[in-house]
């Protein structure tokens, strides 16, 4: 798709003011929440921090791209039976990182979901119930494979 | 009836607005969009105290694209008067004041002017262009810096209350009150073991990932409408309409959903002046605030210093218990040190107690209520003194608990006798959970407890339910959902008339299309929402009965229903095949409930925690936690595990890192999450949690708020956890690793 | 006769007595008898007719939302404890 936007603007306020997706939420602008996170071509990025113009010729996925139409993602629906999510707000953030996760690690330890959602800021939840929810997604996904 | 006898209540549906959550669908305050929408930047005062000599925004009000610019002087002339807020009554030009400032201003953030443009970046550029003169004045960071003699004053009409009487001592001490029982002298002279320790705990704020935001239409009938991220739609509704000298119905405001709150989004701060905005520009102006704005604009929790001095014999009987608590109200009167003196002491059966509370006002953003507040800061000193007075007294740090604990019947120092708690019962399942008895080898380690206590309140609550045809019933409420309430009182109404929680659509709604409701705050929501709830499906169910009744041609009074199924001799129907018939019978069903329930029950919760501390850099290192709370009765276990959790990690992170980190001349220096460090996942273990359960008798389903209690033992149980892993005993919050190395330090010399 | 507990920075108004017995029906009723036997205490605890919006009555241990109307039994306690209403508006101006 095509956007026509400032130099100054980030790639968040792009998605959000420009083209309308408001999925992806702002609650530093700085880096240092994660609410922003979209991928990249394939990448996790804070969208706070990149300029709307170096999106330009990149594959940009946000979290409303991660259900297949109907059919929410394991992940997505992980989050719903674990009740991993209370405000919701942070959710977007949590899931396209998540999912980038199990793209690339079928198995992954709580530890190494705890660091690689570090950059994910929880308020509400204490995290316990998001890093069960990814331990279900990525077993249902593994079940999937098999 | 137990949880085992119903079919709704226990169990863990997915919450209704869950698909919408998880895709971004649901739409928060800053994703408003109408046609014309302008955007809002707010200046705000870059002095901790200074008096505004001069605002010139001609120049701002010149740059293109600037449609308009308020300051406080744009408010409507009124003359000043006392209003209501909840907590006693304010000055109109105190509640004004915080808003948008006139005369002086009180912290670094408050807010001094405002631009409506057309684009956010013009509205900040032409922020730059407002021109204001200050006279900067010394300012005052602590409640003892402040409550001296010569201190320098905030507000020169503020005269110190003791109980409703005016002392006539202009003082930045806003009130004094006392709480006491028995004989104190006495009790501490029965002591065999007295301790007496300071506290000093830092501002924290409530960290909601959601910035504060409002978009308001001042529209061509006089109406004002706003759409904001709001723990109350009526308290907007009535704040806005007071600021403005508007009727109540001249005002609606429309809640969107919320990233969080934890009491920090009761208060107002955008709405008005998106309105001042709208009205001045003839176009809808939206304003949000950015992370620093909402650091040093909004309401963080008082920073404190508590003194607590304990007696106890040695058999264990605690015979005297003193509190002095000042609080820091931040720049107006209004600290929660009320709610601090009532739950310090609140866990326990005490014949001899002298409690004193300070409301100080200082150089800092004007606090607001965060999870039960005051509690936190009051338990850490609590407890930590409990905990000292068991190591002295040779006892289980549980074990004096037990021998002390307030049950129904004792008597707080406040006044009131308890009705049915369950104090004994959290600690009882505190000593029996696996996690107390599990061994904890290796160095630098220790564990840690404390209990806590919160009240929690009542107050309105409105709701209406009508029946579909299809046998599905649509729940309309006003209270705006944080954690997941719009399903738990969903359930208690679906409880009641015998169907799936699938099929009842709950729907949170504008404060024009429901009766009046109180703020998400106070733990409230599934107690009394959920009343309100429970009375309309009664409604409904009588009503229906008389449906039923018609159709069998027989009298309402021989029709019974029980678990959805109506029945008279041997005549029966389902809820649902009678929903289908009720357009023959008479037309709609709707039911309404509308309650301000009393019968509220206080909620006890004890903390287990297990830390390892590195003695060459005080880091912390929570290596288990345990969360135990009485919750009267889990409409929603897997929600109110949730809130135990989130309380829980909220309370680690004040204990071990988070604080307002303030340089001399009253600026915050780390207002960005960088550094103002609240827990990630990578900080946390799993955090356990224990439900118990102690039926509240003054509601239908024995609920207990939740919210809320589960933040005040934490801290209390790190600094105990703390001290046995690294033999020091922290009398400061954070307890961040500068803060522990000084301790130990201190202590080797 | 009801009893009521009077707090501690108005006990200088009832010679020290930490609680006196006040008769009446409802809160207010006691109010008015308690002001006859202690003067000055209704000041203190009313404005304009009304409790004081900083103040909650609590009979028997629960806050009562009806405050001044709340009825009072003759075995009662009547408290007054500090108003906790979370933000809730009340949109009546005092004075």
């Amino acid at each position: 798709m095509e956007f026509l936007c400032e130099p100054r603007q980030s790639l968040l306020e792009c998605l959000r003011d420009v083209i309308g997706l408001t999925g992806t939420k702002e609650g530093c602008n700085d880096g240092n929440c994660g609410a922003c996170t979209v991928l990249m071509d394939g990448r996790i990025v804070n969208s706070c921090l990149v300029l709307g113009v170096e999106a330009q010729g990149a594959q940009i996925t946000t979290v409303e791209g991660i259900a297949r139409g109907n059919q929410l993602h394991p992940v997505q629906q992980a989050f719903l039976q674990n009740a991993a999510l209370q405000c919701g707000f942070c959710t977007p953030g949590f899931i396209v990182a998540a999912k980038a996760l199990l793209d690339q690690e079928p198995a992954p330890s709580e530890e190494r979901i705890r660091l690689w959602l570090a950059n994910n800021l929880c308020r509400c939840t204490g995290y316990d119930k998001i890093v069960r929810a990814v331990e279900q997604a990525a077993q249902e996904l593994r079940e999937v494979k098999a | 009836m137990s949880t085992a006898e119903m079919t709704v209540v226990g169990t863990r549906p997915i919450r209704h607005d869950g698909a919408d959550k998880v895709t971004g669908r649901a739409l928060y305050g800053a994703d408003v969009q109408m046609a014309g929408l302008l955007h809002g930047a707010v200046l705000r005062s870059p002095h901790a105290h200074a008096r505004i000599l001069r605002i010139d925004t001609s120049k701002a009000e010149a740059l293109e694209g600037v449609l308009a610019v308020v300051t406080g002087a744009d408010f409507p002339d009124s003359p000043e008067r006392l209003v209501d807020l909840g907590e006693g009554d304010t000055p109109l030009s105190y509640i004004r004041g915080n808003v948008l400032a006139r005369g002086k201003t009180l912290y670094k953030g408050h807010a001094v002017a405002a631009v409506a443009a057309t684009s956010a970046h013009v509205a900040e550029d032409a922020l730059d262009l407002i021109e204001v003169d200050y006279e900067v004045l010394p300012c005052v960071l602590t409640a003892p810096e402040a409550m001296r003699e010569d201190a320098p004053i905030l507000h020169e009409d503020l005269v110190t209350k003791e109980f409703g009487e005016k002392t006539g001592r202009v003082s930045n001490v806003a009130e004094h009150f006392r709480y006491s029982m028995g004989d104190l002298e006495k009790g501490f002279a029965e002591a065999d073991v007295i301790v007496e320790r300071e506290f000093h705990t830092a501002t924290v704020h409530q960290g909601y990932i959601e910035p504060q935001n409002a978009t308001a239409l001042w529209n061509n009938d006089g109406r004002v409408l706003i759409w904001c991220s709001t723990q109350g739609a009526f308290t907007v509704r009535d704040t806005v309409a007071c600021m403005l000298d508007l009727p109540v119905s001249q005002v609606r405001v429309t809640p969107m959903e919320i990233g969080g709150g934890f009491g920090g989004k009761i208060p107002v701060y955008l709405e008005p002046v998106a309105a001042l905005l709208s009205r001045k520009s003839g176009r809808p102006v939206k304003l949000v605030m950015s992370r620093r704005e909402v650091f040093e604009g909004t309401g963080p929790t008082p920073g404190s210093y508590i003194k607590v001095k304990m007696g106890a014999r040695r058999d264990g009987r605690i015979t005297a218990a003193q509190g002095y608590l000042a609080y820091e109200a931040g720049a107006y009167p209004g600290a929660m040190v009320g709610p601090g003196a009532m739950c310090i002491f609140a866990a326990y059966d005490l014949a001899n107690v002298v409690i004193d509370g300070f409301d100080v006002v200082v150089n800092k953003p004007s606090t607001a209520a965060y999870r039960a507040p005051g509690a936190t800061n009051a338990a850490f000193a609590a407890e930590s003194v409990v905990d000292e007075l068991a190591e002295k007294l040779g006892l289980d740090p549980l074990e004096l608990r037990l021998r002390n604990a307030a049950k129904e019947g004792t008597r707080r120092a406040d006044g009131p006798k308890y009705r049915r708690i369950g104090c004994v019962e959290v600690i009882q399942a505190m000593r029996n959970h696996p996690h107390y008895k599990a061994p904890l080898p290796g160095p630098n380690r220790g564990r840690g407890v404390a209990i806590g206590f919160w009240f929690n309140v009542g107050l309105p609550s409105s709701c209406s339910l009508s029946v579909n045809a299809d046998g599905t019933v649509n729940l309309v409420e006003g209270s705006t959902d944080i954690g997941g309430t719009r399903t738990s009182v969903a359930m208690q109404a679906a409880e009641v008339l015998g169907i799936p929680a699938e099929s009842v659509r709950p729907t949170v709604v504008d404060t024009d299309s429901v009766g009046y409701t109180a703020v998400t705050g106070g733990s409230r929501v599934t107690f009394a929402t959920g009343w309100a709830a429970y009375e309309a499906a009664q409604d409904v169910l009588r009503q229906m009965k008389e449906r039923a009744a018609k159709l069998w041609e027989t009298d309402a009074a021989a029709v019974e229903v029980s678990r959805g199924v109506f029945r008279a001799g041997e005549r029966s129907m389902t809820f649902q095949e009678l929903a289908a018939r009720l357009g023959e019978t008479g037309g709609p069903v709707v039911g309404r409930g509308a309650v301000n329930p009393r019968g509220v029950g206080g909620s006890f919760s004890g903390a287990i925690a297990d830390v390892e501390v590195d003695p060459e850099t005080g880091k912390v290192t929570v290596l288990r936690f345990t969360s135990v709370q009485d919750v009267g009765r889990a409409i929603h276990p897997a929600y109110v595990e949730g809130q135990m959790q989130g309380g829980s990690v909220q309370g680690i992170g004040w204990a071990l890192n988070e604080e307002y980190y303030m340089s001399a001349d009253g600026a915050m220096l780390n207002s960005s999450l960088l550094d103002y460090r609240m827990p990630t996942s990578l900080d946390l273990p799993m955090i356990d949690t224990a439900i118990v359960e102690v039926p509240n008798p003054g509601h239908p389903f024995g609920v207990r708020g939740v919210g809320e209690a589960n933040i005040v033992p934490p801290p209390a149980a790190l600094a105990n956890a703390i001290y046995r892993a690294a033999g020091v005993r922290m009398d400061r919050l954070p307890m961040n690793p500068p803060a522990i190395m000084e301790a130990i330090w201190k202590q080797r010399d | 006769m009801p009893t009521v507990y009077i707090p501690t920075l108005l006990q200088n108004l009832t010679g020290g007595r930490a609680t006196v017995e006040a008769d009446g029906a409802t809160v207010r009723e006691v109010i008015e008898n308690l002001e006859r036997s202690w003067p000055g205490l209704r000041e203190r605890l009313l404005d304009q007719e009304r409790l004081r919006p900083n103040i909650s009555v609590a009979v028997d241990g629960e806050v009562s939302p009806l405050g001044l109307l709340e009825r009072v039994s003759p075995a009662s306690e009547v408290h007054f404890v500090a108003a906790i209403r979370g933000g809730s508006v009340c949109i009546r101006t005092v004075r």
